[in-house]
């Protein structure tokens, strides 16, 4: 996993004392905390943003390029971009963090199993992770979609499923170290009942790592969301979600072609943005300079 | 019989059992998925509710097997794909593999000629940045982190904006020719490139670091030739974890590109099968896909074995 990547490399050499920047204060936290702090302002309260509401067609200003009065221009049908893309913010994110959790609780209860369940079961629940491992991720999600149907509901649902495999590795391979630990011994020990031990110890010391994994995970899911979308699969206009905004402006390429690249260099933003987030945290958290 | 060829029996005996495993799997998985699919695969057939009297529908049922229980179903679609035989399409009334192969022509032009790229990127990348902390590497590696998040379709969309629409320099749709694959090709390498150059970079760092790297060099070989020669088949180890990461973004990337460019191929296939839930041409591409997996993650198993002596040596 990508995520791991950090962790191959050799230890560096440092430049320590005063001249470096304290580690809260470094460009590469706050550039990317600052931006998401703006896309969690965008969700709460969009208004602030812009005066616009994201539906008020107005057929005298169709198709204008970026200018101070339409930041991001306007669509065919004369509605503000920048307007519609803040407001699609909070869908978009809604989809991305519903994503992220639906994988999260997936892989811990699949991984814990192929970790803890009796033999014959845990041989099968191993392989299933290894076969969902072997598609791609977009496939799976389309293989939901062909399942569910469209729309933003299913387009979560389809994220997050075909998301859980790479977590329940994850999940797996920590079980299995906490195991054994010396205090799963002692409960074990204590006579404590073994889903008790299950739930208790093995699971709450085995997701540390998700807290850097998912972080990032909802970068992930930000972008196979707007994907399917953009594959005309997740969901599909009028809705203002991030995706759907860009497909209906791969219409217009030829002749309006920021429609489509705008909100793709939103979503680029804020997926880079989410991802340095969770890579730094983990910097910190590897160094030990966050308790 | 010699050990050596018992040990590759072996080998090959172990690893085509897992291959039937995941394939079995995976067929199971879809098989399940696509009955679960609400509403009626004769309506799917004749493109609507009531386009076919109750008669027709019967005949059309029984044609395509859906009269039959769902186990004989299940045997039956499992018998036929264990000798290639997916079925017709829906749609198309076309056999799944014919038009699958079909569409694969465009899409491993694609596919293998982004690869290239990316791997030419990714190793100069590697070659020129590992171990250096120069201004070149800070904004490479700056580049990469940008470009594992950004989307494929926003590089696509802004190479055709800019080379397409405004220099004319490339055709904006269509698989025609060389001229067609150029921007599908860069869009689809880039990210991959930035993986690549990200894992090979490390792997390289950690070989220069090995006491070999010295050997070497108080041999008196250049630092290019050490890197190239001695560092780079470390460095191709590092990339072993990855395949299945690459593969991943190749095919779905495969997809997102041809969805851009207006490209026919396996993308195109796919989202239509999705579309009009033709459900044996999703099934086809789904086995398609598993089946590809497992072949590359055997061809790179073997691989290993001809770039590093040492896993050759133990025989097992």
């Amino acid at each position: 996993m990508s995520s791991n990547e950090g962790t191959l490399s050799l230890p560096r050499v440092r430049h320590s004392g005063a001249a470096r920047l304290h580690p809260w204060r470094s460009p590469g936290l706050v550039l990317p905390l600052a931006f998401v702090l703006l896309l969690a302002a965008a969700t709460a309260a969009p208004g602030l943003f812009t005066a616009l509401a994201p539906d008020a067609v107005d057929t005298d200003a169709i198709l204008l390029s970026p200018a101070p009065e339409h930041w991001f221009g306007t669509d065919e049908l004369g509605r503000d971009l920048f307007c519609r893309v803040v407001y699609g913010t909070s869908l978009s994110l809604a989809i991305g963090v519903g994503a992220m959790v639906i994988a999260c609780l997936g892989g811990i209860c699949l991984g814990t199993a192929a970790a803890l369940a009796p033999s014959p079961v845990r041989r099968v629940l191993v392989r299933l992770i290894d076969i969902l491992l072997a598609f791609p991720e977009l496939l799976l999600a389309l293989l939901v979609i062909a399942v569910l149907g469209r729309g933003p509901t299913n387009t979560l649902l389809a994220v997050g499923l075909s998301h859980i495999a790479g977590y329940a590795r994850l999940i797996r391979s920590q079980v299995l170290q906490v195991r054994l630990s010396g205090y799963v011994e002692h409960a074990v020990a204590l006579g404590e009942h073994p889903w008790t031990i299950v739930v208790r110890h093995v699971v709450p010391n085995s997701i540390r790592p998700l807290l850097v994994v998912a972080t990032i995970g909802v970068g992930t899911s930000v972008l196979a969301a707007s994907s399917l979308s953009f594959l005309g699969l997740g969901v599909v206009p009028p809705e203002a979600e991030w995706g759907a905004l860009l497909a209906d402006g791969r219409n217009f390429l030829e002749i309006a072609p920021w429609l489509s690249l705008l909100p793709a260099t939103v979503v680029a933003i804020s997926v880079i943005s989410i991802t340095l987030l969770g890579r730094r945290v983990q910097l910190l958290l590897a160094r030990g300079e966050v308790p | 019989m010699p050990a050596s060829t018992r040990n590759l029996l072996r080998w090959g005996l172990r690893h085509l059992g897992v291959i039937l495993a995941v394939l079995w799997g995976a067929a199971t998985i879809t098989f399940i998925a696509v009955k679960l699919i609400p509403g009626d695969p004769v309506s799917i057939l004749t493109g609507g509710e009531n386009v076919m009297d109750e008669a027709g529908r019967s005949v059309l049922a029984h044609q395509y097997g859906l009269d039959q229980p769902l186990l004989v179903q299940y045997g039956r679609y499992l018998g036929h794909a264990l000798v290639g035989d997916f079925g017709q399409s829906y749609q198309f009334r076309r056999p799944v593999v014919a038009m699958i192969l079909e569409a694969a022509v465009p899409t491993l032009q694609l596919a293998s000629s982004a690869m290239l790229l990316a791997l030419c990127l990714a190793v100069a990348n590697a070659i020129a940045t590992a171990g250096r902390r120069t201004w070149l590497r800070t904004v490479l590696s700056g580049l990469e982190l940008a470009l594992l998040s950004t989307p494929v379709y926003w590089i696509g969309i802004a190479l055709l904006a800019l080379f397409s629409f405004q220099l004319h320099w490339f055709p904006v749709t269509g698989n025609d020719g060389f001229a067609a694959l150029v921007l599908p090709a860069i869009a689809l390498s880039l990210p991959l490139a930035a993986l690549l150059g990200q894992v090979l970079r490390d792997g390289l760092e950690e070989a220069l670091a090995q006491p070999f790297a010295l050997t070497v060099r108080t041999r008196g070989v250049g630092e290019v030739a050490l890197r190239v020669r001695h560092g780079m088949r470390h460095a191709a180890l590092a990339v072993s974890t990855l395949t299945g990461t690459l593969l991943a973004s190749v095919l779905g990337g495969s997809i997102l590109t041809e969805t851009v460019f207006g490209r026919s191929g396996i993308g195109q296939i796919t989202l239509q099968a999705i579309r009009t839930r033709d459900m044996p041409l999703v099934l086809g591409l789904v086995m398609m896909s598993a089946l590809v997996f497992v072949i590359i993650n055997l061809l790179v198993d073997a691989f290993y074995l001809v770039i590093d002596p040492r896993l050759r040596g133990s025989g097992a």
